[in-house]
């Protein structure tokens, strides 16, 4: 391939073909000549040009006025929605008009009145040979004078040292936080001192009797007791939450082993989508799906929260719940299974609980 | 409560209770309400509503629920869905369905209030169930703050936290909730229409669905602090506006600044 | 401006102004630095002020970003909102979330600036993202431009990373079912990805932590990033001074322009203002990130349309788009005891991964293909680089279905379609998109550079029909004049490059390989119009009307 302005000979062929790179090419017939502007000639166009430019720069400074009025003369006090939409309008038009006028004022005036000739400039070697040379020159007698190759014993042990020289810097990050240890595979759900945990409420707290749980109701539920919590209550609460819901016994199909976690077709499934962990918080009474608004995975409710559609992989842990003495709907048990995203210690910790 | 939920669904119960319902309107009420229901009922319904009402639903209903609206393959029963059900679902137009599809739209009412009454107080007459809100419910003057947080953990997913509405599955939307009147939104919630889960009165609390409405009507006679809100649907509205206006104005800017001067 | 002193007598500045020049002039040498920049010329393109916008915007995130930390208060600490914001009167939140509010409802300008602050943050990446465009389609990565190119595309990630951590700092509802997307995103990591969770938000999520750090990356670490970059980037454009697209006078030897002073100086000046006018009209007519909607940061509740910023929407929608079951197959499953998430994994790093691998590769790609090592300076018209060019549509393509997908149930609830359904065409488009692109840009370029070789032979369509003595009707075209003509023919147009062999006379398979790809780019060539062809048009062109189909010559 040459250069693309090579003077090569004429070639009368109209059809360019491979490795036929000598096809007479057009001349450069360089820069256009300048055309005048109007202001250029007409000394009335460029005064005319001149007020204009006065007048933007006229229009930033009443901005800059606008703004300090709208800053100084409206008083958040009254706490009206309006009054801080009206100030925050007039500070921002104030803001645009103080700068549009600027800017626009200056552009003006250079593409009106500055010169417009456009003009050539040679590019030069970004380097040149004999540069490169006396470079070169130059790092062979730094490395010549420091003797690093002559002495392998210092350059193995300063390469050494300084590979290692990072890892405090590394292990300093140690505390950024505790070892995870088994700490996502259990919430709060788990039976305390014995007495199993009743569902309340979210978010005030109240505990909720099976018979409130009407069919096509949808429940938003945390544990008891974690309302009272003084540390670490959304980390409880980020894996505790659940959804109850009642539906018809008869279109619940629960599998061996699972037919007494729910109650009178009362079923309390977590609400931590097992994708990435958003809320996975519509329920469709009719269709008996769960959605998840973020990316959209669908659960069965019928099939025990089968993935039905979306990017979910993984059913829905379910809760095990039952009626206690006074009515009250109370966790069984723990979930048997860590929820929430997937880990990659997920799988051990599951076999860790139902162990 | 269990075991009148049990007896509801008997068909004798419902045809016991529908023959009830056309000799004692509004009698029966009062002693029929629990704690699902609204505490009282605001409309009193006269035997002639019920009666007219009866007419309207046999003449507009009936195709798909049946007569004596027990229900048949195109539309479930309505016993027991009480006023509310009625008023919200034929007050925003839903109902008649325009044709079968994954959801009821809303559009204009076809019957006028009178009519909507008369079907409420017929549908009303055949089973205990939600009815209509009392005044002072709607009355929009709630806590706004704890019906947001409410909002946010009971709809919001659905509905969006700006109450700009949401997408369901396969073609099926929560609406925006804008422009709904106070009323609707306390029977929706009290009744659960379509796919919407019910939030009855020991879930929702009737002043918990007072504050609710209170704080959605606050935050739409607000408007946004910030000026004009993009519909409120978050990021994504914003970004298309950056891409398309704030880019769109910028290169206008640029054509113009290496543009040059006739 | 004028100290300069000569050899004979010390120069004497005469005014005041002039000897407070002098003093510091004499002191730091500003004059041969004036001498050397003053004048230094700059091409006039619309399309080359993106980056300008960028560095503009960045200046705008600077100035606004430190006006909010004056007032921000980074802390997770638990509080009762106390504001003046009544829907949130007395809800319990996190400190961050209620400063937040603070500044939106209490302070004057404070709702301003956070509005200039994220309008400037959003506008800062898309004009990052169209000026790599523009540089892109225009072919100014090549050679001496590649690793300009390089930064550009890490100033690129790191302006996603600083608008993440910048998103996340309120607090509020809809950050933080981001950030728990982000969690669950790291503990799909194999081996790592607990430890990596526990370590980043300093336990358990939420924690109490995130915060705290975040903000530490947005205000410090980030930043500063970002300004060593520009430092980077703008002092290899001075080494290479600006490309310049083609035409009249222009070649690779020169760069043809207006000099800085005044006029350039005084037009990106200027432009700065512009920039900064735009982003104010936004802030103030328009609401973005209305964090008193979402409330604050909880992990139970979650709002419809759950987005994160335009910029890492492609990635969110490459989540979304992933199916997590097919046919009964689990992209989750157990190996050795252990849990690999890959309907996480995958989407989450391959697209992203693949987007910026071939981005940062792509000029050392090209020049392998091409074997053109040669210092560009004069920029491709992108039809002129037809393969190049669909090349960057069909990625762009890729991208955008992705981008589509995280608004998918946004574009069911507007158009009123199936959520499902716009999810099952997207996964479709993933994967036939890129190809109708790369195949309709390609033949739509070549169409456009047979168009220009038409003009450049046959002049303008004038759309005057005139009839000839002998009945025939033809349109009359106007010639061009030379400068335009050049316009149209002063490219290259490289053909195939077949295999050679190498010193040892042996055609290797990776040089068979190169020629091949060499084949595919160069194989559809519309070659530049010649001299003897406008003459030999010349010679027909009282006819040429019919006979312009005849006269195209393409090669294939």
């Amino acid at each position: 391939m040459g250069n693309h302005s090579d003077g090569s000979p004429s070639h009368s062929g109209t059809v360019a073909t491979a490795g036929q790179n000598e096809v007479e090419k057009f001349q450069d017939p360089g820069l256009p000549p300048h055309r005048l502007r109007l202001a250029d000639t007409d000394p009335r166009a460029a005064k005319r040009a001149e007020r204009q430019v006065a007048i933007l720069f006229g229009a930033s400074i009443v901005g800059t006025f606008i703004f300090l009025v709208a800053y100084f003369a409206i008083d958040l006090g009254d706490s009206s929605i309006a009054t801080i939409r009206t100030q925050n309008l007039l500070l921002g038009l104030g803001t645009a008009f103080a700068m549009l006028g600027i800017g626009t004022g200056i552009v003006h005036w250079a593409k009106a009145l500055m010169p417009d000739h456009e003009v050539s400039e040679e590019r030069h070697a970004i380097r040149h040979e004999e540069d490169r040379q006396a470079a070169v020159r130059i790092v062979d007698d730094i490395v010549e004078e420091t003797g690093i190759k002559r002495r392998p014993l210092i350059r193995n042990t300063l390469i050494g040292a300084i590979a290692l020289a990072p890892l405090p810097a590394v292990a300093i990050f140690g505390d950024l936080g505790p070892r995870p240890d088994d700490k996502l595979a259990h919430t709060m759900w788990a039976p305390q001192d014995g007495k199993l945990k009743r569902l309340t409420r979210d978010p005030d707290g109240t505990p909720i009797k099976a018979s409130d749980v009407t069919i096509g109701s949808a429940f938003h539920v945390i544990p008891e007791g974690l309302n009272e919590l003084h540390e670490g209550k959304l980390n409880e609460k980020a894996k505790a939450v659940v959804l109850l819901m009642r539906l018809n016994p008869e279109s619940l199909n629960p599998s061996p082993g699972r037919e007494d976690w729910g109650y009178n077709g009362i079923v309390a499934y977590s609400k931590i989508c097992t994708h990435v962990g958003c809320p996975v918080a519509l329920y469709e009474q009719q269709t008996h799906h769960l959605l998840c608004p973020c990316h959209q995975s669908t659960f069965d409710l019928t099939q025990e929260c089968k993935v039905i559609f979306g990017p979910a992989s993984r059913p829905l842990p379910q809760l095990p719940i039952a009626v206690d003495a006074e009515g009250y709907l109370v966790a069984t048990s723990d979930f048997k299974e860590p929820v929430g995203p997937s880990y990659w210690e997920r799988d051990q910790h599951e076999r860790q609980i139902n162990s | 409560m269990k075991a009148l939920s049990q007896k509801r669904r008997h068909p004798l119960a419902a045809i016991a209770l529908l023959l009830m319902g056309l000799l004692v309107t509004g009698g029966l009420y009062a002693v029929a309400t629990t704690v699902n229901q609204a505490k009282a009922q605001t409309t009193d319904y006269s035997a002639s509503d019920v009666e007219e009402g009866g007419k309207l639903f046999a003449a507009n209903c009936a195709t798909c629920h049946g007569m004596g609206a027990s229900g048949t393959k195109d539309g479930p029963s309505l016993v027991g869905v009480g006023a509310a059900a009625v008023d919200f679902q034929v007050g925003t137009g839903r109902m008649p369905m325009q044709m079968n599809g994954p959801q009821a739209y809303e559009k204009p009412r076809q019957f006028n209030e009178e009519q909507t009454k008369q079907l409420s107080a017929y549908v009303a007459s055949l089973g205990p169930g939600p009815s209509i809100p009392e005044e002072h419910l709607l009355d929009e003057k709630g806590n706004a703050a704890e019906g947001g947080e409410l909002f946010r953990v009971n709809c919001a997913m659905c509905h969006n936290a700006a109450a700009a509405g949401g997408a369901l599955t396969r073609g099926k939307f929560a609406p925006a909730l804008a422009d709904v009147s106070g009323k609707h939104i306390y029977e929706a919630m009290a009744t659960g229409p379509q796919n919407m889960p019910v939030f009855n009165d020991t879930n929702i609390s009737p002043e918990g669905k007072r504050d609710i409405i209170t704080y959605l009507k606050q935050i739409e006679a607000n408007g946004s602090p910030g000026g004009a809100d993009l519909g409120a649907i978050g990021p994504v509205a914003e970004g298309l506006f950056v891409w398309v206006a704030g880019l769109g104005v910028i290169i206008a800017f640029t054509i113009w600044l290496t543009s040059r001067t006739s | 401006m004028s100290a300069k002193s000569t050899a004979e007598a010390p120069f004497v500045a005469k005014t005041k102004v002039g000897r407070v020049t002098d003093f510091v002039d004499s002191r730091v040498g500003g004059s041969p630095i004036l001498r050397e920049f003053g004048r230094k010329v700059f091409p006039d393109h619309w399309s080359f002020m993106f980056g300008e916008v960028a560095l503009y915007s960045f200046i705008i995130l600077l100035l606004s970003g430190t006006f909010l930390t004056f007032f921000f208060d980074p802390s997770m600490a638990e509080t009762h909102y106390q504001g003046s914001y009544t829907p949130l009167y007395n809800v319990e939140m996190s400190v961050a979330y209620s400063s937040s509010l603070n500044i939106s409802f209490d302070i004057r300008g404070g709702l301003f600036m956070r509005q200039v602050h994220h309008w400037a943050a959003l506008l800062f990446v898309a004009s990052l993202g169209v000026h790599m465009l523009r540089v892109f389609f225009t072919g100014a990565f090549r050679r001496p431009r590649e690793m300009n190119w390089v930064v550009g595309g890490v100033l690129l990630i790191l302006a996603m990373a600083a608008g993440f951590t910048g998103y996340s700092l309120p607090d509020d509802l809809l950050s933080g079912n981001g950030l728990r997307i982000i969690d669950g995103v790291i503990k799909s990591i194999p081996v790592i990805g607990t430890y990596t969770s526990f370590f980043l938000f300093g336990g358990e999520f939420p924690g109490t932590a995130i915060i705290g750090r975040l903000y530490v990356l947005h205000i410090l670490l980030v930043p500063a990033l970002i300004l060593l970059m520009i430092v980077i980037h703008l002092f290899m454009v001075v080494i290479h001074k600006h490309t310049q697209y083609p035409g009249p006078g222009r070649n690779d030897g020169n760069v043809v322009g207006y000099p800085l002073g005044p006029v350039y100086a005084a037009k990106a000046g200027g432009f700065f203002f512009i920039v900064f006018g735009v982003i104010a009209i936004m802030a103030a007519a328009f609401t973005i990130n209305p964090i008193w909607n979402y409330g604050p940061y909880d992990p139970s509740p979650v709002s419809a349309g759950t987005q994160p910023d335009w910029y890492i929407g492609f990635v969110d929608g490459a989540l979304r788009l992933m199916p997590g079951v097919v046919n009964g197959f689990h992209f989750e499953y157990v190996i050795f005891g252990y849990t690999l998430t890959l309907n996480v994994l995958l989407p989450a790093l391959v697209p992203a991964g693949i987007i910026f691998t071939v981005l940062f590769m792509y000029p050392w790609i090209e020049r392998w293909i091409t074997k053109d090592d040669r210092e560009h300076h004069v920029l491709d018209r992108p039809r002129n680089a037809p393969t190049r060019t669909a090349i960057g549509v069909a990625g762009f393509t890729w991208y955008c279905v992705m981008w589509a997908a995280a608004g998918s149930d946004l574009i069911a609830t507007h158009f009123h379609v199936s959520l499902n359904d716009v999810t099952y065409w997207l996964r479709a488009l993933f994967f036939l998109g890129p190809v109708i692109a790369f195949v309709v840009t390609k033949r739509v370029a070549l169409a456009l550079q047979r168009k220009d070789r038409e003009i450049a032979l046959h002049g303008r369509e004038t759309g005057r029909i005139v009839r000839l003595p002998h009945g025939e009707f033809i349109e009359v075209h106007a010639p061009l004049d030379e400068y335009k003509r050049y316009k149209l023919v002063g490219f290259e147009s490289p053909s195939v490059l077949p295999a050679v062999p190498n010193e040892h006379g042996i055609v290797t398979r990776k040089e068979k390989r190169r020629a091949a790809l060499s084949k595919w780019f160069f194989e559809d060539r519309v070659a530049p119009a010649t001299p003897a062809e406008l003459e030999a048009a010349h010679g027909h062109a009282h006819h040429e009307a019919i006979e312009t189909a005849e006269q195209k010559s393409l090669s294939h």
